[in-house]
Order: structure tokens, then sequence, then C-alpha cells
């Protein structure tokens, strides 16, 4: 039963940290362009991007 | 760097006039800090090397600050400095890639997607804790440990249902508020009263709460919303970045001369304009000085273009070709016949928006039948035994197990499905109204130039030219913007011989080769007499050219399949009668009306649908935007006019026809995928109902029949094939490219 005093918490804490992260990746447009996404790994970028 | 073949799509004849510079201008927004900004469609784009391409070359320009592609979209957003615009699009149609401005209203570019996508977040966050925590309850929790996982999961459940449930808690009130109703009421109430209860069992300590079953349930019908959004979303985005046909603005020139690009909206009657060859004519207006060549086929379906001089009246949206023009505004731009006829179109368009979609009128069925059973099963047990907790407890759990978790998804999923197989056949479906009404149709009318034809002409009689004769008027043609010179010219071959051309607007073309004096145009400027294109030596006629319009391919197979697989089909034109009647005979049409105003078109498809007719409509031109609107259903290639697309439930990409039966096809397989599903929702509501009034209904029986519904609903739409036919259409898909462009 203590146990549980900590390891629902710990569940919930580590579903929240991906959902955190998912809301991250939304809000800063990484969903935005997955076509171009996928194609921009083939890019070879000798100069730094300003 | 290859697998582009950049160059290719620029050059494409009968491709549409780029935005000038100070169309750029204007469309670009301020961003403050002195940078403006602004969007571009660059439908070309397709892979790795065209981004860095594009990107490169944009980001190498004076000025500009930062270009990025996006590829989903096909889109370039390009930021500079303030004052000068650089050469944005030059550079982008040098590099292959021509742009072109769309028409993009801020607010049609709403949050709603990322606040699915928030609200999918959330609700799959929050089902996945309460399940974990709901199957240690199945599997024996008991007492105090049950109370504490009740209590954890009302706590994640309750910010859930208000941040994810408020997108059906506001789309319920709205119905409700109209005294309509939609699926989302059921859903809405069901949701909240599980909730409810669970709080009032857990407080009481009772064995049973539905937490995981109103959380899940957003959860799984939040996918299918979302997915719905996604598809629409898509098809909408390459629709608007196909080219715009009407012009945002036009040079002005003022008494002063000077000249200045004013918008759209601020030209007056009596304000005299620019329009060169390939620009589009901004308002309804008289030619005042210069001749060239106007193409209708936009405007009014003929395809023939007409010459014009000074004293000519030319409309709003024609296009003009060969020659430099000034012309004399005569109407302002909302008095235009592009105005007149957006407002045709909304008039037409009122029979239309009574049509109920197909989950409307079954939710409308639905709803009352589950509250009143929900009632009735309350009445029932307080009747048999008292206890109101009890009878209670038993009526929302028939609400929860009805609560149409699989109806909401029976219809949505199986119109996400059919959009995706249309998107791979190149066809953007507006959204699931127009596939369920494309499913009813029972009869076509198809519009002629632009539509059954590709209102480009070909030379036909190329075999009885002397094939000198031929070499040198390809030569003359290649020097002209004239569609016909664009024919004549696709016979070249070699170097050209000629040292210079010099096009005569609204005639011809002449040159000099060896101290002859060639000419190539219209019999009565060039040589000789009468009609028709010649070729002429010294003002002697030599050669005559014999023009017919392009077919679209798949047009006469098309035909065929519609008038087997839907109905009679009948060809609308406002071409003379003569030009439909070779045309309906090549691609096997009875039924022709020629010579139609955009009135007569409506007043065609009020007869058919008076006679009790469902009508499917194919068009391209302003004159058929009204049309559009008023038929049943309708269909627009890529190529119509910006009013025509916005007006049609369907826009195909590519060139075949062959999309108007896979469309067809399609709608109708979706629209039987739709029956069964809602069959087999009535079907699962027939066991789960009996269970449920019986008071036999736990929470684990609750998600185990509402899972295996949804699964079998969503399994169901699935089986939604590509059409026989579609799947070779899908191949080539950089040749989709180019003809969407094109």
């Amino acid at each position: 039963m203590t146990t549980l005093a900590y390891l629902i918490p710990v569940a919930l804490f580590l579903g929240g940290i991906s959902l955190g992260a998912f809301l991250w990746a939304l809000r800063s447009g990484q969903y935005d362009d997955l076509d171009g996404a996928a194609e921009r790994i083939f890019i070879e970028d000798d100069k730094p991007k300003a | 760097m290859t697998c582009c073949a950049p160059g290719l799509d620029g050059s494409l004849p009968g491709s549409l006039p780029l935005p000038s510079r100070e169309e750029i201008a204007l469309a670009a927004r301020s961003l403050g800090n002195g940078r403006r900004q602004i969007e571009l469609s660059i439908p070309a784009v397709h892979c790795a090397a065209c981004i860095s391409s594009v990107e490169s070359a944009l980001t190498r320009l004076d000025g500009v600050e930062a270009a990025r592609v996006n590829l989903s979209t096909k889109r370039v957003t390009v930021r500079w400095r303030e004052d000068a615009v650089p050469p944005i699009v030059d550079t982008l149609a040098a590099t292959g890639y021509p742009p072109h401005t769309f028409d993009e209203t801020a607010e049609s570019r709403d949050g709603e997607l990322s606040e699915l996508l928030r609200a999918v977040a959330t609700a799959g966050f929050a089902a996945g804790n309460i399940m974990l925590l709901s199957v240690s309850v199945w599997s024996g929790a008991e007492g105090a440990t049950r109370d504490l996982f009740h209590w954890v999961s009302a706590l994640i459940a309750l910010p859930a249902l208000v941040f994810a449930g408020r997108i059906y808690y506001r789309s319920a009130w709205g119905a409700l508020r109209h005294g309509r109703m939609n699926m989302d009421v059921p859903i809405a109430i069901g949701v909240t009263l599980a909730y409810a209860m669970s709080l009032y069992e857990t407080i009481n300590h009772g064995p049973h709460a539905y937490f995981d079953a109103s959380v899940s349930l957003l959860f799984f019908l939040l996918i299918g919303r979302t997915l719905d959004h996604v598809m629409r979303d898509r098809a909408r985005a390459a629709v608007l970045g196909l080219a715009q046909v009407a012009p945002r603005g036009a040079l002005v020139l003022r008494a002063d001369a000077t000249r200045e690009y004013l918008p759209l909206a601020a030209i007056e009657p009596g304000m005299r304009i620019a329009v060169g060859p390939g620009e589009r004519i901004p308002v309804d207006a008289a030619v005042d000085w210069g001749t060239s060549d106007i193409d209708v086929s936009l405007i009014n379906g003929e395809s023939a273009p007409q010459r014009v001089e000074p004293g000519t009246q030319v409309r709003a949206g024609t296009l003009n070709l060969t020659g430099a023009l000034s012309i004399t505004a005569q109407a302002r731009a909302t008095d235009s016949f592009l105005a007149e006829m957006t407002r045709m179109l909304e008039a037409a368009e009122g029979g239309r928006a009574r049509y109920r979609r197909i989950a409307e009128r079954v939710s409308a069925a639905y709803a009352p039948v589950v509250h009143l059973t929900a009632l009735a099963t309350l009445a029932g047990w307080v009747a048999y035994d008292g206890d109101w907790h009890k009878a209670i407890t038993i009526a929302i759990a028939v609400l929860i197990i009805t609560c149409p978790c699989a109806l909401g998804l029976a219809v949505p999923i199986v119109q996400v499905m059919a959009a995706r197989r249309l998107f791979e056949n190149g066809i953007m479906v507006k959204d699931g109204a127009g596939l369920e009404r494309l499913a009813e149709a029972d009869a076509v009318l198809f519009d002629k130039t632009g539509t059954l034809t590709m209102g480009r002409p070909r030379l036909i009689n190329a075999d009885a030219i002397a094939p000198d004769m031929l070499v040198i008027a390809a030569a003359l043609a290649s020097g002209s913007r004239h569609p016909l010179s664009g024919a004549i010219a696709a016979h070249a071959s070699g170097p050209n011989p000629f040292d210079s051309i010099v096009e005569v607007p609204g005639s011809g073309v002449e040159g000099v080769l060896h101290g002859i004096a060639w000419r190539l145009g219209r019999a009565g400027w060039a040589g000789g007499e009468g009609e028709g294109t010649v070729l002429a030596r010294d003002g002697v006629r030599v050669a005559d050219f014999v023009f017919e319009d392009t077919l679209r391919p798949g047009a006469a197979q098309a035909v065929a399949k519609l008038g087997q697989a839907v109905g009679p089909v009948e060809m609308i034109s406002g071409d003379a009668l003569a030009a439909c009647g070779r045309v309906a005979q090549a691609v096997g049409i009875a039924q022709v009306h020629a010579a139609l105003m955009p009135a007569d078109k409506i007043a065609r498809i009020d007869t058919l649908q008076a006679a009790g007719r469902k009508v499917l409509m194919i068009g391209d031109g302003l004159n058929d935007a009204p049309a559009l609107g008023a038929a049943h259903v309708s269909i627009a290639p890529a190529s119509s006019a910006d009013i025509g697309r916005k007006a049609a439930d369907f826009v195909f990409l590519r060139e075949s026809l062959a999309a108007v039966p896979i469309a067809v096809s399609i709608a109708r397989q979706a629209g039987r995928l739709v029956r069964q599903n809602l069959t087999l929702a009535v079907v699962y509501n027939v066991f789960a109902v009996p269970i449920a009034i019986s008071g036999h209904v736990t929470p684990l029986i609750a998600a185990i029949a509402m899972s295996a519904s949804s699964i079998l609903v969503i399994g169901n739409a699935l089986r939604l094939r590509n059409p026989a036919g579609g799947a070779e259409a899908a191949a080539p898909a950089a040749g989709a490219l180019r003809e969407a462009h094109a």
C-alpha cells in the first residue's frame, strides 16, 4: 500500500513529461511540415544556418 | 540535383502569368521592426534538392533575411528587410519553381488543428493513466485501495474532460441553441453523466466508476475528429496553393504620366490602366490604346481568342495575350463581371445549404431514442423496487453503453479514408457532405471549354502542309504568345532561321528570311481573303492551318463511364453550337445545350432538379461558377477560375477527366461503408442495451464493448480501396505536379 504512495505520482510524472514534450513539440512548430522534415535529412548543410 | 529537372515547369506553354513585383509588395505583410514577410505557393517543389535550391537561391538575394520551404503545403515563406522588394518571383522562376500568391485570410488559418492535437494528447494521457488504475480495480483492488484509485482517476479525468471535452460541449451547445441535434449532444451528455455518477460512487465508496469509459470515449472520438480535420486541411491547402486567376491589383496610369500599382479595391471608374501581354484584365473596361488578342475562354467558354482594338469592351478576368493595352476602367471591381458571378453564386447556393448530412439525420433520430430509453429504464427500476440510487445508476449505465462511440466514428472515419483515397488520385474534397451528395448524383452536366477540352488548340492538318512551310511557320510562331502560335510552334525543329520576328498584336507575326517577307496570322492581314490562320510569302498565301481544341485526356471514357454509372450526360456551354457539336461527338455526348449565359446554365440545372434529378456539374469557367454552386454536387479542374474552385465540392489536380468517375466510385463505396458502419453500430446496441437495462453492465463490460465496436467500424472503414483504374492514375506523381501547375 505504501508503495502506491510514490508509484502513482511517479507514473503520473513520467506520463506528464511525455505529454509536456509533445505539447512543446507542437508549439515549436515541429508538426508543421512533416514531409519537409523527412526530406531535410538529405540536405548536406555545409555552412551553419544564420 | 537531378531528381527535379527544374526549369521544365516554367517553360510549359499556357503557364499562368507570374505575380509582378508590385503584387508581391501588396500581398506581403509587415512584421513591424522593418521586416516584411510573404508566403508563396510553389507547386513544383517536391524533394530535398528542391528545398535546398529554393532556400539557397532566395537567401543569396540582397535584403532577404530568411527563406523557409514547407514541403507539406508546398509553400515558401520569405522574410526581407523593408524598402525594396527583392526579385523573389524572378529568382524562383529562374530556379525552376514558378511561384504564385494565394488568398488566405488570417482567420482561415485558425489554431483549430493545434487545439485538436492538444486535446488528443491530453485525452490520451488521461485515458492511459486512468485505464491502468481501472485495470487494477478490475483485477480485484478492494476497499481503501479501490477508493484511492477512483479518487486519482477522478482527479485526472476532470481536467481532461474540461480541456479535451470542451470541443464537444461547444459544438453540442451550438447545435442545441439553434434547435438542432448533432452527434455531439448525446456524447456530451453521456460523458458528463458518466463522470458525475462515478464521482458520486467514489464519494460513497461504491464499486463501479466509469472514469475510464468517459475519458477513453473522448480520446477515440477526438482521434477521428483530428484525422478528419487533417484531411480537409490538406485538401484546402492544395486547392489554395493553385495559381490565382484574378489579379490582386493593377498598374494605374496617372494624368501626370506616373504609374502606380493599386490594389483592386482602389480602382475607380475612369482610371487608365496598363495591361501587359500575359496579364489579366482587372476590371470591366474599354480599350483606349493598343491592339491585342484576348482569351475569353474562362469567362464565357468561347475557345477562340478575340481581337480587341481601341473602343472594344473587355471584361474583368479575361487574359491579354499578345499586345500591350491601355484601358479605361468602367466599373469598380465590386461591380465587375466577377462580382456579378459571385452574387449569382451566393444566390444559387441556397439549395445546397439545406442538405442534411447523414450523421445529422442519424443523430436526430438516435439521440431521442437513447435518452427516452434511459428515462424509461429509470422509471421502470423505480417502479420495480423503488431504489432510486440503483435506478439512476442503471439508467446512466444505459446512457454510457449507448453513448455513440462507434456511431460518432462510423461516418467520419469512412470519409477520412475516402478523402485519403481521393487525395492519392489527385482529387481534393472540401468536406464529407460533398462525398455524400456525390454518391447520390444521377445526372451529369459538363461544361465544354476547359473541362471536356483543355482550352488549348492543336494543329490538326499538319500532314496536309508542306514540310518546309511548316518549319517556317513553326519558327515564326515561336515568337508569339498567341495560343494558336503555340500549337504551330510545337512542330518546330532545329534552330530558328529568322533573325528577327515581330509580333503584330491582334493580327499575327512577321519576319524576314533571305530577303523574303513571311507572315503568319489571320488571313485578311497576312495575305489573301477570308478567315482562318494562314502563312503568306510576300503577301501570297502558301499554307492554311486548321485547329481544334485538344480534348482532355480520358474525356470520352469518363463520359461513357458516367453515362453508365450515374445517369444521362449533357453538355452546357457558352460556346457556339458548331464548336460544341464537334466536341460532343468526339466524347459521345448526345444532348448539347450551346450558347448559354450563366443564368441559362442555372436554369438547366433547376429544370433537371425539378424533375427529381440530382445533378453533378463539372465546369471550370467564371461563367460556370453559379452553376457549380447551384448543382447538387460539383467538380472543378485545377485550372478553373478561383471562384469556381471555391464553389466546387471537389477539385481535381491532374489533367485527365478519369478523376470524375474515380471520385464517383469512391464516393459510392464510402456511402456503402457508412451504411454498413451505421448498421454495425445499431446491431451493437441491440445486444448491449438489453444487458444495460437489466442492470448487468459493469465498467469492465462497458470498456470492452465500446472499444470493440469502435475497432469494428474503423476496421470496416479501412476496407475502402482504390477503384479499378485509380491505381495507375496514382502512379506518375511527378506528372501530377506538372499538371497541377499547368
